[in-house]
């Protein structure tokens, strides 16, 4: 169990897929312009990890080696497809706002990286424990970011406002600029929390 | 708007006002990971650039051809993710054979690029914007220019970072994409030229 959870843990910092990995960078910087966005694609990014993460784990044993990749990429394809459908049929708005990020999931490295490097590997549950933790370090990346560029950029927090009606907003933050300065502060403010329990540890 | 006119917005828009890296996000891994050096920049340049065309009229054929007659357009994505993934497969095997020293350059960059998410969404967009041959090879051929500039921009910056003092927090990550949005303001600026 002690395991499980620290399989889950890892994802939301010490393995950070994003802010420590430094992958899927392109939907993250793109899709974040609003928090509904960006929780809108932590959906169809889970659902796509979650699925393939299971169906490789199940079938690990009679992949042959040599062709794993080719089959991976089958798997992945067909979760977005399936993602990309039932978003076309039950949130069109939301399919609309993410546009060509939506298919382009499947190119994302997060995916294909987990897919090889754990499910490959691991077991049905222990999978199951990465893709969450992995799907949450990815939310937690992405909804931050959009929450960060709509309140500076837009002055309002998932539609609300935030600053009152005098608020003139700081329309840098949503054009595509302020995508790339918020991830820099951020990668900044987590090296720098990830540095200092280091230095604690070689001083003592 | 004459036929010529309308191919070279199409280029110009693809490569400096709606630039796949800075303006649309597209291809951030290798431009992050492939711009240590220049050297490493101008070998992926290269060979996303003769990826991305041919890719794009493959995946085309294959569209117009194959998917549209069955009416099977829903596919599309799997099916030109596994058109890309084999012809970067044939073009590894046929380099490793029949050029070994265009092999050694341009070999190490091939796998990375089946997974370049650029490439994928040049062949995606060919589609939603109803573009055909001629217009789709453009569109292609300007998207590689705009990644190709991005990527030596970004390395001529980095090689000279080398000899700067960065404040110890902003180091290795962060100011790379600190610079990135600085460009991208640049490439903002561009905007008005082309639709």
């Amino acid at each position: 169990m002690r395991n499980l959870i620290n399989i889950f843990k890892n994802g939301i910092i010490k393995e950070n897929p994003v802010l420590i990995i430094m992958l899927g960078l392109c939907s993250i910087l793109a899709v974040s312009t609003s928090v509904v966005n960006a929780l809108g694609m932590t959906l169809a990014f889970s659902f796509v990890l979650i699925g393939s993460e299971l169906t490789i784990s199940l079938i690990r044993k009679s992949i042959p080696k040599t062709l794993r990749v080719p089959i991976f990429i089958v798997v992945i394809g067909s979760f977005t497809t399936i993602m990309s459908l039932l978003l076309q049929a039950f949130l069109p708005d939301l399919n609309k706002a993410l546009g060509i990020f939506i298919p382009l999931v499947v190119v994302n490295c997060i995916i294909i990286g987990r897919v090889e490097a754990f499910a490959s590997k691991r077991s049905v549950i222990e999978s199951l424990f990465d893709a969450l933790g992995m799907s949450l370090g990815y939310g937690i990346v992405i909804v931050s970011i959009g929450a960060i560029r709509e309140i500076l950029g837009n002055g309002t927090i998932l539609g609300y406002q935030v600053f009152g009606p005098n608020y003139n907003p700081a329309l840098f933050f949503i054009l595509p600029p302020g995508a790339f300065l918020v991830i820099g502060i951020e990668i900044a403010i987590i090296n720098k929390i990830l540095a200092k329990p280091k230095k604690v540890k070689q001083e003592g | 708007m004459s036929e010529l006119q309308s191919l070279m917005n199409i280029f110009i828009s693809a490569a400096f006002a709606q630039n796949f890296v800075f303006i649309r996000f597209l291809a951030l891994c290798s431009f992050v990971g492939m711009t240590t050096s220049m050297e490493n920049a101008i070998g992926m340049g290269g060979a996303v650039t003769f990826v991305t065309v041919m890719a794009s009229i493959l995946s085309y054929v294959v569209y117009q051809f194959i998917l549209v007659p069955l009416h099977l357009e829903y596919l599309q994505t799997i099916v030109f993710i596994l058109t890309i993934a084999v012809f970067v497969q044939l073009v590894e095997i046929y380099l490793k054979k029949a050029v070994p020293s265009l092999y050694k350059a341009m070999g190490i960059y091939l796998p990375l690029i089946a997974t370049n998410c650029m490439i994928l969404a040049v062949a995606l967009l060919n589609v939603t914007e109803n573009y055909n041959l001629l217009e789709a090879t453009v569109f292609s051929f300007g998207a590689s220019i705009g990644y190709v500039l991005a990527l030596v921009i970004l390395a001529g910056i980095r090689e000279r970072l080398k000899y700067v003092q960065i404040p110890s927090i902003l180091k290795g990550y962060p100011i790379i994409f600190f610079i990135a949005a600085f460009i991208a303001v640049a490439f903002m600026g561009l905007q008005g030229i082309a639709r």
